[in-house]
């Protein structure tokens, strides 16, 4: 097949189409209907990338599997991945038919909520494929769309707030990254992206308005992308917009949202900032790190100290993504492969604690964590899943959450040693939040009357928590299986950001420090 | 020599002599009775003319010593204006009709304003241009008061008659400067007056006050005060029909007044251009914020949006221009969507305009539902719809132009700007419960909606060729 990439991406869409055209009624049966076309076509989508999978060739550091035709106005549409994309493409369409499996009990509305789901995984896979800048733009932003909607109709209580906050936020931070889209346009005469990882971009140093700016336009490109990419991962300080979207969203948006749309900020710093503006990514690197460091520890202190569950796992999406930063920042091969390896890995964790927290919300209806505890003694498998997932999110070895952890503090050691003893200190705190949160919710005695008739996970329910299971676990005793396919295309990476950088940044420091 | 002339101006000899035509005919018919016809026949010229300029061969003329210029540019700007009058004319009868307004001087009244802005997008001369002008406005006086014994849309039609009055003594004020130091009032004239003089004092106040004149009629801040007061007070086809082809007209006219006739002052007026441009997308985004009103919403989105055009127009390029029409054609189908959805707010026979009426209007229609949020995400410059494309391209034209500055200014404006269109949308998603306006929508207005939210969906894949007409249109207006 030669259109494999923009088959799997729009298969969805296809789906999508094929809901708001053919299906009719609001029924019950209409409601399963949706709810299995939708199954179906995700499932089919997961089968089909199955097939990037195979032809995708590791040792080859280019873009492979590549499509290419005219747009308008000088543009590409231009799809194809590589070893930094391919395994996000095949998370996303591994994980959404988990995502529709956790929408089963939704009644209100179902078929506008498979459509957007629909829609949402195409515009997922394409922001990992895409090949040409403004196409890139165009379905990154538009993933806004249909998430606004799913929080905003579908929501908690506070959907309201939580859905605008989230809107405008990461809108803000992408126009900006538009405007220097537009300004690489025009220095490099060309949107396309392979033809840009290799063009060169001003670096020297110069002041505006009595402000030196070290590494130039480069410098002011690059803060232009991390406003974007920051708010996306999200980074702290700008993080406040995930916690509200998180508890807000219902838990197929929260699986999503922590699953996949998290990763497309590493994935930014990694496709444009780092290969595009090496100069600057080694001027800022201390800096960001630092705010890793930062966001690590703070907010893994504010994750102890929260009453709803959902809060809790979303601030410790938080700290996770800071290790991903750091990773990525270190510029070495470890901390890339490390930072990559802690998104894939942090995709199944935090899905699969969602999917947890939604178990017992959808019993329950109430996320505050003093609502329960005892749980172990009605819900066994529950418990042993639940704390599966738990130990995976502290970074225990043999699953792995502790692979991407244990890479990145390696090579932040390597990089600072101070950066890695305050992210160090980040695995002792996630370990107390995550442990107390298990034992307040599942061990004790089950005293409470509400739950005394809980009963344990159904079905439908250990069927989309068996593959989360499988892969956390195989990641974490074989490693190799995602190393492998990343290795190459890493090494290129940091290989071409390190010859970008070493003469030229000494100059522009030295210069700077005259 | 006359004859050849007379050829080139023959579209709009054409329309003029049929808007006669019509209005002696209704007048010595049964008046009102006709008002059907009479729309249904203006419109149909109206498209037709539009057909046979598209279609007619590509080449630039002149007529009546260069007072009457012919080019890509123009036409590209008449068959925009054309079809857009049209749409909304055969969208006004409807509410009209309901409201007991649908008099046979409507279609007439339209037909001669739509005279007038071709007029004003073919000026060579300060005298066409102030004659389209005049045309266009007084026409456009009449009708904002068309509802003769209603209170607001009086008070809309003198409000824009004295401001727009006001507007005209600037703009000629500002052409006798220019008369007075070049001698001429063809823009050729004036063009090569500044080429071997360059530009002097008295110029530059004429330049201000043309300048300030033309951002009246195309309502950018900070001469956009007559534009929420009309656009609330008209009647609602009115609003509608302001929105569209005059702001065309408008915006037409300032590109060719300023590239054909100051074309050698280039760095004089692109920073004046860029100011207007810098206070309207910033003044649309926050003033709106405030507003129930969906009528008074969309005159600020208005001016938000004549912000963003002109900031192509600020650019001074020729891709500065292309992308100003493209935004304009973009702008106008959006706005036509919108508006055939707008018209038909209402409530037990009264018209609603306030938009906590929309509340969880997608349980009760979610088809109309759907489009309209399409065309308001459009408006709000998301992507993949269309109306992001039309931002994409003046963007570019700015950061290429090295207005790097005003690019950043406006993707910041239209974040605050996304957040009313925002508000639209999360009533109609999941607002209140208001059950605020009946479900009725007759089919020519169904059909308008439902093919511009499907134009928005669907332009991203190739923008149904526009680029390439807009370029050839921005390549005639720059040689």
């Amino acid at each position: 097949m030669d259109n494999l990439l923009s088959v799997v991406t729009f298969l969805p869409l296809l789906g999508a189409i094929i809901l708001a055209v053919f299906l009719r009624g609001t029924d019950a049966a209409a409601q399963k209907n949706a709810k299995l076309v939708a199954l179906v076509v995700t499932i089919a989508t997961f089968i089909i990338s199955i097939a990037i999978y195979t032809q995708f060739d590791p040792n080859n550091t280019g873009f492979q599997l590549v499509e290419e035709y005219e747009w308008f106005g000088g543009l590409t549409y231009k799809l194809g991945v590589d070893g930094i994309s391919v395994l996000f493409v095949l998370l996303t369409t591994f994980l959404m038919p988990i995502v529709i499996g956790a929408c089963w009990l939704v009644t209100d509305r179902v078929k506008e909520y498979m459509i957007l789901f629909l829609i949402l995984e195409t515009l997922m896979i394409a922001v990992f494929c895409a090949l040409d800048l403004i196409l890139f733009y165009v379905v990154f932003e538009a993933g806004l769309i249909p998430m606004f909607l799913i929080v905003g109709i579908w929501g908690g209580q506070n959907r309201i707030y939580a859905a605008f906050k989230f809107f405008l936020y990461t809108l803000f931070g992408s126009v900006l990254m538009l405007v220097a889209m537009l300004a690489m346009w025009w220095d490099a005469g060309t949107t396309d992206i392979p033809t840009l990882l290799n063009h060169t971009f001003a670096s020297e140093t110069f002041s505006i308005a009595g402000v030196t700016v070290v590494g130039g336009m480069q410098t002011l490109l690059f803060l232009a992308f991390f406003a974007s990419f920051a708010v996306k991962m999200p980074m702290w300080p700008v993080h406040t917009w995930l916690p509200d979207a998180h508890v807000q969203a219902p838990t197929a948006g929260s699986v999503v949202l922590a699953a996949i749309l998290l990763k497309m900020g590493g994935y930014g710093f990694l496709r444009f900032s780092l290969p595009m503006f090496p100069v600057a990514a080694d001027v800022l690197a201390t800096f960001v790190m630092t705010l890793s460091v930062i966001a690590i520890i703070y907010t893994s202190l504010v994750a102890m100290m929260q009453e709803d569950m959902k809060k809790l796992i979303a601030y410790s999406s938080v700290a996770h993504m800071g290790f991903v930063t750091m990773g990525i920042f270190t510029l070495n091969q470890q901390g890339l492969d490390g930072a990559i390896f802690q998104m894939i890995s942090h995709g199944f964790i935090s899905g699969a604690l969602f999917l947890g927290v939604g178990v017992i919300y959808d019993r329950m209806h109430t996320r505050d964590i003093d609502a329960y505890g005892g749980l172990v003694v009605r819900m066994p498998a529950y418990a042993l899943v639940f704390m599966l997932f738990t130990m995976a999110n502290v970074g225990l070895p043999g699953t792995s959450g502790f692979v991407g952890e244990f890479l990145t503090l390696t090579a932040a050691f390597k990089a600072n040693t101070w950066i890695a003893f305050g992210a160090t200190t980040g695995v002792i705190l996630s370990a107390a939040y995550a442990l107390w949160l298990y034992r307040r919710v599942v061990f004790g005695d089950l005293i409470k009357e509400s739950l005394k008739g809980i009963t344990d996970m159904d079905r439908r329910e250990r069927l989309m928590m068996a593959p989360l299971v499988v892969m956390t676990l195989l990641l974490g005793i074989y490693p190799a299986l995602v190393l492998d396919l990343i290795g190459p295309s890493v090494s290129a990476l940091v290989e071409h950001v390190q010859s970008a950088t070493p003469e030229t940044v000494t100059a522009a420091v030295s210069k700077a420090s005259h | 020599m006359i004859s050849s002339d007379l050829n080139i101006v023959l579209p709009e000899i054409i329309l003029a002599v049929f808007s006669m035509a019509a209005l002696m005919f209704a007048v010595y018919t049964k008046k009102d009775d006709t008002a059907p016809v009479v729309t249904w026949a203006t419109a149909a010229v109206m498209i037709a003319l539009g057909l046979w300029i598209a279609f007619s061969p590509m080449e630039n003329r002149t007529a009546f010593n260069g007072a009457f210029v012919d080019d890509g540019f123009s036409r590209f700007a008449k068959v925009l204006m054309l079809w857009a009058s049209a749409i909304m004319l055969l969208l006004s009868q409807d509410y009209l009709r309901r409201n007991d307004m649908f008099k046979f001087e409507y279609p007439i009244l339209i037909a001669l304003a739509t005279i007038g802005m071709m007029m004003m997008v073919s000026a060579g001369d300060l005298m066409a241009l102030y004659m389209g002008l005049e045309l266009q406005s007084l026409s456009l006086y009449v009708i904002a008061a068309f509802r003769r014994d209603s209170l607001k849309s009086t008070e809309a039609g003198l409000k824009y008659f004295v401001l727009g009055a006001l507007s005209s003594g600037m703009l000629l004020y500002g052409a006798s400067f220019v008369y007075g130091y070049t001698g001429t009032t063809n823009f050729a004239g004036i063009a090569s007056t500044i080429k071997s003089d360059g530009l002097e004092l008295g110029m530059i106040f004429g330049l201000v006050f043309l300048c300030v004149g033309m951002a009246f009629k195309i309502s950018a801040a900070p001469f956009h005060m007559w534009t929420p007061d009309v656009y609330e007070g008209s009647p609602t086809p009115v609003t509608a029909f302001f929105a569209t082809a005059p702001k065309v007209a408008a915006a037409g006219l300032f590109a060719r007044v300023m590239f054909d006739a100051f074309g050698g002052a280039q760095g004089d007026w692109t920073q004046i251009v860029a100011f207007l441009s810098l206070v309207s997308m910033f003044l649309g985004a926050v003033a709106a914020i405030g507003q129930t009103n969906i009528k008074r919403l969309m005159a600020y989105s208005s001016i938000a949006h004549m912000g963003f055009a002109l900031m192509g127009l600020a650019a001074g390029t020729e891709e500065g221009v292309k992308a100003l029409l493209i935004y304009m054609a973009i702008y106008v189908v959006m706005n036509i969507g919108t508006f055939a959805f707008i018209l038909n707010m209402e409530k037990d026979g009264r018209a609603v305009t306030d938009i906590r009426s929309l509340g969880m209007y997608s349980k009760q229609s979610l088809g109309k539902a759907a489009a309209l949020t399409a065309l308001l995400f459009s408006l709000a410059g998301i992507p993949p719809l269309v109306g992001f494309v039309g931002k994409l391209f003046v963007l570019q034209a700015a950061v290429e132009a090295g207005m790097a500055w005003l690019a950043i200014a406006g993707v910041i404006a239209s974040v605050i700007g996304a957040f009313y269109y925002l508000r639209v949308i999360y009533y109609i998603w999941f607002g209140e419960d208001a059950e605020g306006i009946d479900g009725r929508m007759p089919s020519l207005h169904y059909v308008t909606l439902m093919g511009s939210a499907a134009l928005m969906l669907l332009g991203i894949i190739n923008l149904f060729g526009l680029e390439g007409y807009a370029a050839a249109a921005a390549a005639s207006l720059l040689q």
